[in-house]
């Protein structure tokens, strides 16, 4: 058993909080373990690289040189997909480039801070409990299920692009596909969902200017939800914070800016495993999701 | 004959005839297209060493033109101006003026990155998209984007506390761009947060507001990481200026 330092990122402290809640008690129903990195840092999300990329490489770099050098574990787990590619950059950058290496080290000397030897792995969330558990741990776990309900799984960008710094992805059986992601899709299936056929698994809903784009956001988001409805879908999972947060805010406000009504219910993957457990929809943090869909699972008996 | 990007060419120097037969054939419309030639002498041969002094545009010289960023592109299937294999061409033979003509829309680049996940040579389009918005805003040709400014505002809490409070960074970010807080979109977006959300749940997202998350050991880091990048600017800065001398 990988025991895996837990990073939330910062999007799981405030509005992916309902993120973070199933993910912790999901992973404890599940008896896995994880502790929590100690006192780390924000990854920089898809900002930070446009002032300088450099400090990309480095922010990620800390938080892996905490998990190594100051907690003495090789692997930082995260459900976050912005967490998770920066990490992973940082990780091959740092292990196909002796001079960012060296750059990070001087960095790591002037600040005091811990040096990142370039021993510490980074797992998504999804592919720990792939790694840990697979669709037959699952199965196993079950006390209820999810009834049926059509599911259609949205990955998002940075799950798997670019795939250059994902080498482990695309290595054949059991592997994760960088083209068709497939990860949730058989964990949810173990736990009873009926996974549609969706073909924008990795479309992109606008995430980096969801603000300061919102017309084109309120676009791409459209584009994922009504492609969801029309291929039969009652429910979007989600795995990434920054796609969950997009997808109901933009949900809203097609709504209300362009009178675009839709009925498909977005929630994170962990609350759909969790419910499946027989956790609490409270304890999942369902109630806080901005898509209500408290009324649906009632009438699938899924709650 | 149709002309693939036909949207490229200044619409003045299409020569189309409506109506025409040629030695009995029926050429009429787009089938007796022909294109104005046209001479430039604007070109910058040290454009694309400008473009590589910003971060992400390093590669930009491995192009082959195969299309395949564009292709790709989720911002292209938005509005078909949205072009990076063309803006990568034009940056290769230092067409700034045909460049800024889309000063408008390069910074929409939503970093999906499909292109730099598809490209056969490495060039890493969307690192090229950052460059092209940073240069055109740096020579004043457009002004500070609203993308730039939400980049700003986040590293900016970063570099103060390790970490970033996102309703922070999101009124920050309406302050600088002067848009207002209330927005019918967003106070419906609200009210339906707090539909089903207990008291409790409202404290700890209020608390985490008025006590921004702090990574305790940030120390100096982050003035360090100022100051590396200051460092890196000036130099870019200073590669700039050579280039343009040496012209």
């Amino acid at each position: 058993m990988t025991k895996v330092a837990y990073y939330p990122g910062c999007a799981l402290e405030g509005s992916g909080g309902p993120y973070d809640r199933s993910t912790r008690a999901l992973v404890k129903a599940l008896d896995l373990d994880m502790v929590n990195l100690r006192d780390y840092n924000c990854c920089g999300a898809m900002e930070v690289k446009n002032v300088h990329p450099m400090l990309q490489t480095y922010l990620s770099a800390r938080n892996l040189a905490i998990a190594g050098e100051q907690m003495g574990l090789d692997a930082v787990m995260t459900p976050c997909n912005g967490c998770y590619q920066n990490l992973k950059k940082a990780e091959f950058d740092l292990a196909t480039s002796e001079d960012a290496m060296q750059m990070v080290r001087d960095l790591a000397g002037k600040a005091d801070d811990p040096v990142y030897k370039g021993d510490v792995r980074t797992l998504h969330l999804l592919e720990w409990l792939m790694e840990e558990l697979g669709p037959e741990g699952i199965k196993q776990r079950l006390t209820k299920g999810l009834n049926g309900i059509k599911i259609a799984n949205y990955y998002g960008c940075m799950y798997t692009r670019p795939r250059q710094i994902f080498p482990e992805k695309d290595q054949g059986p059991g592997s994760e596909s960088s083209y068709q992601p497939h990860f949730m899709d058989d964990l949810l299936a173990a736990a009873g969902a009926v996974n549609v056929d969706y073909p924008l698994k990795t479309a992109c809903c606008g995430g980096a200017h969801t603000l300061s784009d919102a017309d084109t956001s309120t676009r791409l988001v459209l584009n994922l939800l009504q492609a969801a409805e029309d291929s039969g879908a009652e429910v979007i999972a989600t795995e990434c914070p920054t796609c969950h947060s997009g997808l109901e805010m933009h949900q809203v406000r097609a709504e209300k800016e362009f009178g675009i009504k839709t009925r498909v219910k977005v929630i994170y993957f962990t609350q759909l495993l969790g419910l499946a457990m027989g956790l609490s929809p409270r304890k999942l943090g369902i109630h806080e999701n901005v898509s209500d869909s408290i009324d649906f699972l009632k009438e699938k008996g899924v709650i | 004959m149709a002309i693939h990007e036909k949207s490229l060419i200044d619409a003045d120097r299409i020569m189309e005839h409506k109506s025409l037969v040629v030695d009995g054939v029926d050429v009429s419309g787009h089938w007796n297209t022909m294109i104005k030639p046209r001479y430039i002498s604007d070109y910058d041969d040290d454009f694309e060493k400008v473009i590589q002094s910003y971060g992400g545009g390093e590669n930009v010289h491995r192009c082959w033109q195969c299309g395949s960023c564009t292709n790709s592109c989720t911002m292209y299937e938005v509005n078909t101006d949205f072009n990076p294999r063309y803006w990568i061409y034009l940056t290769r033979l230092g067409l700034k003026d045909e460049i800024i003509k889309d000063k408008d829309i390069i910074w929409q680049c939503v970093s999906c990155n499909k292109c730099t996940n598809i490209c056969p040579k490495d060039v890493r389009p969307e690192g090229v998209m950052k460059a092209l918005a940073h240069w055109l805003e740096d020579e004043g040709h457009t002004e500070i984007r609203p993308s730039h400014t939400f980049d700003e505002e986040f590293w900016g809490q970063v570099e103060r506390t390790g970490r970033i409070e996102d309703a922070h960074v999101i009124m920050g970010f309406f302050k600088k761009t002067n848009q207002p807080l209330v927005q019918e979109w967003l106070t419906a977006f609200t009210m339906r947060m707090i539909k089903h959300l207990p008291f409790a749940h409202l404290m700890r997202m209020g608390m985490n507001f008025m006590f921004t998350p702090r990574t305790k050991s940030w120390g100096r880091t982050g003035k360090v990481l100022r100051e590396y990048v200051e460092q890196q600017e000036e130099a870019a800065r200073r590669r700039r200026q050579q280039v343009k001398e040496t012209a």
